[in-house]
């Protein structure tokens, strides 16, 4: 048996070529699909929403009127103000509580704690990521509730402040596993020649470490901030759920996402309020996008460099 | 406090360094004195940038690092200060490839006496200065706020340089600066350094023997671990040396 290459071997086909070849075309295929699916998502929750942007909506009351009454027999009303508020409210007081906690917990994490700890606490920090959201709810409506009127003496505990803690916790996991990931990306060298100079471990951290990390940070921060945005069930549950202009952090208020999920089983396919909804979730769809396209492109700027 | 000869900046008594249990550096004792560049030559692995971690104390941050026997810099033990940053902060370190913060020209300069609570334009005086004496200013003056990565490999190992000066440092430890330098700029900083031992004292790590013959007056030759010879470096290349070994190495016949 000779094993001398002759030309034929170079158009032979063999098992590797083959297997490169299906691997190539399942791998394309795979990308090619989610691409196609959040295409087909779009275009299905456009189509659905489109009715009512190009008949009903009065993009001036859209937008300015805190009155959400599409089932009104009389006068139905679509103005979002409020549910944008409430959204906002929710989202800006949970940023406000979880930003600096998961910073600080993924400074603790990513350049103090070493070992064991360091080992346990990033298990125990990706565990609560993993805590389904009606969980969070759960906790919302039966502990924190109680809780609040407690200690607030007021009536209902159901509010933005339940609903902005409880979105705060359900951030901050993430958030601090994305900017602990920043903080691990800064090369050694950069603590090494800092620490020989004689600077602290916390002058490496603000002078050095923070700003080499800047990006990841803002990209960690702003993904949390589109977590928020979309959270649904936990804040449906949390929130109290009633459309109010809110103007304390005891005022219940209602979130767009826990408006589509709430409103559209009453719903007749097609009909306005329907469609409305749908309109709702276009915004959603775009907001959201929006934030994570501006992660996208912050991390980007930190590979540029 | 050991009392030492007024002349020694760093005395190294029984020094022994370990990784978990290999001990890397064993029972070196050498005196370095002041206001001289001291070399320390020896092939890969003999423990010279060890030396320098335990000289500054970075042992603390390295897991499983342990230093025995005493380091005394200026009579005082540097495992005895209790703190730490401000006997690193009198040790400026220069690694063998330049670790250029992402800071601007300026800002890499600057850090050091700003992390001292310096400020403008007290802060310009002292990077000026520091980038001239590490003969860089006239290269970078016009780019200050540049990103200090973006200057070429040489200069970068100059900014380390002005960095490290930048501590107003009373020791210097340079381990094998020239690594990632062209000859040219090897020669430049070679005078800056012969400059600079007026004022301050130099520890000079290096793997290039004839460079340790340039500079220093004294010169340590480790090997695996052992400090087998420390004398006059003139001596090692041409005088009497009591251990064979070491003509062997800076001759170049080794192995
Ligand atoms: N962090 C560490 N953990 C374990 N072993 C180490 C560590 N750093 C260095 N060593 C070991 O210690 C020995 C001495 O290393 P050192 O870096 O001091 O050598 P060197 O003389 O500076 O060598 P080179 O000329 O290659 O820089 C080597 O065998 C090395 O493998
Ligand atoms: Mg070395």
């Amino acid at each position: 048996m000779s094993t001398v290459i002759d030309s034929g071997d170079a158009d032979r086909l063999d098992a590797a070529w083959w297997i490169d070849r299906i691997v190539k075309v399942l791998v394309f295929a795979g990308g090619i699909s989610a691409i196609v699916f959040i295409l087909g998502i779009f275009a299905f929750v456009t189509k659905e929403g489109f009715g009512f942007v190009l008949k009903d909506m009065d993009v001036v009351e859209f937008f300015t009127s805190p009155n959400w009454r599409p089932t009104s027999d009389t006068k139905p009303t679509h103005g979002i103000l409020a549910l944008l508020a409430g959204t906002a409210s929710i989202t800006g007081f949970a940023m406000l509580i979880s930003v600096p906690f998961s910073l600080g917990a993924a400074i603790y994490i990513g350049e103090f704690a070493t070992g064991k700890t360091r080992e346990t606490l990033k298990v125990l920090v990706e565990m609560l990521a993993a805590i389904p959201s009606v969980v969070w709810g759960f906790i919302g409506l039966s502990i924190m509730n109680p809780l609040i009127i407690d200690l607030f003496d007021v009536p209902v505990g159901l509010c933005m402040l339940n609903a902005g803690l409880i979105l705060g916790l359900m951030a901050a996991p993430i958030m601090t596993t994305i900017a602990e990931d920043a903080l691990k990306a800064v090369p050694d060298g950069y603590r090494e020649a800092a620490e020989a100079m004689g600077a602290t471990r916390w002058q490496v951290i603000w002078k050095v470490v923070i700003p080499a990390a800047k990006n990841g940070l803002v990209a960690a921060v702003l993904l949390g901030v589109g977590r928020g945005f979309g959270e649904t069930m936990a804040v449906l549950m949390a929130s109290g759920h009633s459309i109010n202009m809110p103007e304390g952090v005891f005022d219940p208020v209602r979130a767009l996402t826990a408006t589509i999920a709430a409103e559209l089983g009453e719903t007749v396919a097609g009909d306005t309020h329907y469609q409305a909804l749908f309109t709702l979730g276009i915004l959603l769809f775009a907001v959201t996008f929006v934030i994570n396209l501006t992660a996208d492109l912050v991390v980007r700027g930190i590979r540029k460099k | 406090m050991v009392a030492t000869s007024t002349t020694s900046k760093v005395s190294v008594r029984d020094l022994t360094i370990r990784y978990g249990q290999n001990a890397v550096l064993r029972n070196a004792s050498f005196e370095i004195p002041e206001n001289e560049i001291f070399g320390i030559i020896g092939p890969a692995g003999s423990g010279k940038t060890s030396f320098l971690r335990a000289l500054n104390r970075m042992d603390e941050f390295t897991p499983g690092m342990s230093v025995d026997g005493s380091i005394t810099l200026d009579g005082k033990d540097v495992q005895t200060w209790r703190n730490l940053y401000a006997l690193r902060r009198r040790i400026g370190v220069v690694f063998p490839l330049p670790v250029g913060l992402p800071l601007s020209v300026y800002g890499n300069v600057a850090l050091s006496p700003r992390l001292r609570g310096m400020k403008r334009p007290d802060l310009d005086d002292i990077v000026e200065r520091c980038l001239r004496r590490a003969a860089l200013w006239d290269e970078v003056k016009d780019r200050l706020d540049a990103l200090g990565s973006l200057l070429s490999g040489g200069q970068q190992q100059r900014l380390t340089i002005a960095r490290a000066l930048s501590q107003e440092p009373d020791l210097l430890l340079l381990d094998e600066f020239s690594i990632a330098v062209d000859p040219v700029t090897t020669m430049r900083i070679e005078d800056v350094l012969k400059e600079l031992k007026k004022e301050v004292t130099i520890v000079l790590v290096t793997n290039l023997v004839q460079q340790a013959r340039r500079l220093a007056s004294r010169t340590a030759f480790f090997l695996n671990g052992e400090c087998v010879e420390v004398g006059e470096t003139e001596e090692l290349f041409t005088g009497t040396v009591q251990d064979q070994r070491t003509r062997d190495y800076v001759e170049g016949r080794f192995g």
